[in-house]
């Protein structure tokens, strides 16, 4: 029984480690922007990526992915990536894709890691006041194709 | 504690068999997902390699859409889908007749077949079998052009064609190429024949699959559900026997590239006119080119247009406003332009080929000649922001979808409203609700107007019998009689439209405007003939400008 136990999970293990590789899963843990147009839906917004504004000073991750601290740019990605698996795989999204709530957030606080100085004086007052999104204006910066929700809550 | 140790062995023993079981559980599911993850990977791979594989060859002959559907069949099954009873305003089942919810339609079209029967519009599906049960069709002899749109007439026109001008008309011949003249002769010979006789013709016509008779879509029965077999069985000489399609995948495709194309003289005939027009087209560059250019061919959309043209240009065949019966071909008006009243001043400047003027039909309570709007969304389209944005017919009616990592066009044609996120937040950026709501704003705005336009139009119609029946004759009324048919021109314009204003919808307010005031002018003008002479106003004292207007005293 052992025995038989311990090989099951020799094929799982085998079988997640090729699955991680034939996914080029690896290719998640860096920064290259190649490898978020693995999933056949980020094509567009890669393709107008490289066409945009920010081309040159920013990739995926420095819009996406929060800057606060390695642990929480870690944490964005196995949740985003996990979820675009799961939605991918089921092939339950939207199309064209709608950012959630949660990345709007960190894409509106990456906005401000570069741009604060600049927009300092047309931030909230007070902690927790709602202002709209930067890229509600600025739709087409980091790629054309985004739908955003209007306001950003909770600066 | 010799009987103690004895006791828990066993205990242990299957203590630690259930942590295996549940451990060889866990182990089993999770290879399993992890091989499902795999698998869908490898499919989605796989799609995007390979967009589709041609399995069957297809020519000029395949009208029958199932051979299609081997080599496309996510195109197949969208067309097929538009049976569905999901389609916005029709179902599976018969839809409600219009003439019931809006009372004023019967009025509007008394003395027309439509004031028989008129009902909501279904998807693509049911096409030729609604048109074969409407008592429209089954009550009045109405005319082969109906099938200009309603079936899949391309070769049955190429045949007659051929065979009018002389030469070869064999399944081979006719198989080998698209020949647009013998499509044109073809159309002129069988345009204003009976309904019963080109449908007949269009069952016998070659469709590629000639072992197999059985449609994708159940016809309707035989001479709808009166007539000479009603309820019978058709005996197997008749020439009612045969296989007839709805539009299907040929009208709209080169069966040998694929590429969109048109196939319906009536647009062919149409777009040339309007392009040697005068009429403004910003909305379609090629046209404007065209007219730049030295002019030697005339204009063709299938060599002219662009690709994003062609994407309306494959709809705007059939969803347009036309003359359709037999006192000549059918025809687009569009040698004016594509605007309402440039569609009314061709009629008001066409003739039949018998001399008489123009006339879709005689209105049955006041005796007025009037025009029959049919349904213009083209035309409509045409006025409004989404054309003049380069927005197509295809890219909010099919818009692109993901089938695993392929995309291509839904073919399952229906309202936006059904794929609010693919159609239209491709481009505007706000949530559904908020679409929605803009939506609904627009088309229950129209709807509104529309329902007065409806009353001013059955209050006029009221006026004008009551004229007559006070004395006034057709001379008097003369007048009344061409107000009347403007008034009814535009109500019917939008009334009939199949977006409910959203096609252009500062347009459809203003032609609706416009129906209000002739229907009024009408009444005004009638009430004028019956009622007694006004005494003079001359007399009537006028208040003199005061400036600020000073407080009444108590």
């Amino acid at each position: 029984m052992p025995v038989l136990v311990a090989a099951t999970f020799g094929v799982l293990g085998g079988l997640g480690v090729f699955t991680f590789g034939y996914g080029e899963g690896y290719a998640y843990l860096g920064n290259d922007p190649q490898s978020c147009a693995n999933c056949h839906v980020m094509q567009e917004s890669y393709d107008s990526w490289v066409k945009s504004s920010h081309h040159a000073v920013a990739v995926c991750n420095d819009c996406h992915t929060p800057h606060d601290s390695y642990a929480a740019k870690y944490l964005t990605k196995a949740d985003n990536g996990f979820f675009h698996s799961l939605a991918f795989t089921t092939g339950n999204f939207k199309d064209p894709i709608q950012i959630k709530q949660r990345n709007s957030k960190v894409v509106q606080a990456s906005c401000l890691h570069c741009h604060q100085d600049l927009v300092n004086h047309m931030l909230p007052l007070h902690e927790g006041d709602d202002m709209l999104s930067c890229v509600h204006c600025h739709a087409s910066v980091g790629h054309s194709q985004s739908i955003a929700p209007r306001r950003y809550e909770g600066y | 504690m010799p009987k103690n140790a004895m006791q828990s062995t066993p205990d242990k023993q299957s203590g630690k068999a259930t942590v295996l079981l549940l451990a060889f559980l866990v182990a089993a599911i999770g290879t399993a997902l992890v091989a499902w993850v795999l698998i869908t990977m490898f499919t989605h791979k796989q799609e995007a390699r390979v967009p589709y594989v041609q399995v069957v060859e297809l020519n000029e002959i395949s009208v029958d859409p199932e051979p299609w559907g081997l080599n496309w069949p996510h195109h197949f099954d969208g067309w097929k889908a538009t049976a569905g009873d999901k389609f916005y305003g029709g179902s599976s089942a018969m839809p409600q007749s219009k003439l019931e919810k809006q009372p004023w339609l019967k009025r509007l079209y008394a003395g027309y077949a439509f004031s028989i029967d008129y009902r909501q519009a279904r998807g693509h599906a049911y096409m030729l079998y609604d048109q074969g049960v409407t008592e429209r069709v089954t009550k009045k002899p109405q005319a082969g052009a109906c099938l200009h749109c309603h079936g899949s007439t391309t070769v049955l026109y190429r045949k007659v064609g051929l065979e009018a001008l002389g030469e070869d008309s064999s399944d081979e011949a006719l198989a080998a190429d698209f020949n647009m003249e013998a499509v044109q002769k073809g159309f002129e010979e069988v345009s204003t024949k009976t309904y019963e006789e080109v449908l007949a013709m269009l069952k016998q016509a070659p469709d590629g699959t000639p072992d197999e008779n059985e449609p994708v879509f159940p016809p309707a029965p035989v001479g709808g559900f009166e007539g000479e077999f009603a309820g019978q069985p058709v005996p197997e000489d008749h020439p009612m026997v045969g296989e007839a399609h709805p539009v299907t995948c040929i009208d709209c495709h080169n069966p040998k590239t694929m590429a969109i194309r048109v196939t319906r003289p009536g647009f062919v005939n149409g777009i040339r006119a309007l392009a040697e027009g005068e009429a403004p087209a910003p909305h379609l560059p090629s046209i404007a080119k065209w007219r730049n250019g030295d002019r030697n061919e005339p204009y063709d959309p299938n060599a002219h247009a662009s690709r994003q043209e062609m994407r309306s240009f494959v709809c705007a065949q059939c969803h347009v406003e036309y003359y359709c019966a037999n006192k000549k071909t059918l025809t687009f008006p569009w040698k004016n332009g594509l605007r309402m009243e440039d569609e009314e001043r061709t009629w008001e400047e066409t003739t039949f080929p018998d001399g008489s003027d123009f006339v879709d039909y005689i209105h049955g309570e006041t005796g007025a000649v009037t025009y029959k709007v049919q349904h213009p969304e083209f035309e409509l389209w045409s006025q409004g922001i989404h054309a003049r944005s380069g927005v197509s017919c295809a890219d909010c009616h099919m818009p692109y979808q993901r089938v695993g990592a392929a995309k291509l066009s839904s073919h399952n044609v229906q309202s936006p409203l059904k794929t609010i996120n693919s159609s239209c937040q491709n481009c505007h950026h706000q949530s559904e609700t908020e679409l929605v709501d803009r939506i609904e704003t627009i088309q229950s705005r129209n709807q509104a107007l529309l329902e007065r336009a409806g009353e001013a139009m059955t209050e006029m119609i009221d006026a004008i019998l009551e004229a007559k029946a006070a004395g006034a004759d057709d001379e008097a009324l003369k007048d009344v009689f061409v107000l009347q048919r403007k008034a009814m021109w535009r109500l019917d314009y939008i009334s009939s439209e199949n977006s409910r204003g959203f096609h252009a919808d500062q347009e459809a307010a203003r032609i609706l405007g416009e129906s209000i005031d002739y229907s009024r002018q009408a009444q005004v003008a009638a009430l004028r003939l019956r009622a007694p002479e006004a005494p003079s106003t001359a007399d009537l004292p006028i208040e003199e400008v005061q400036g600020v207007t000073t407080p009444q005293e108590e």
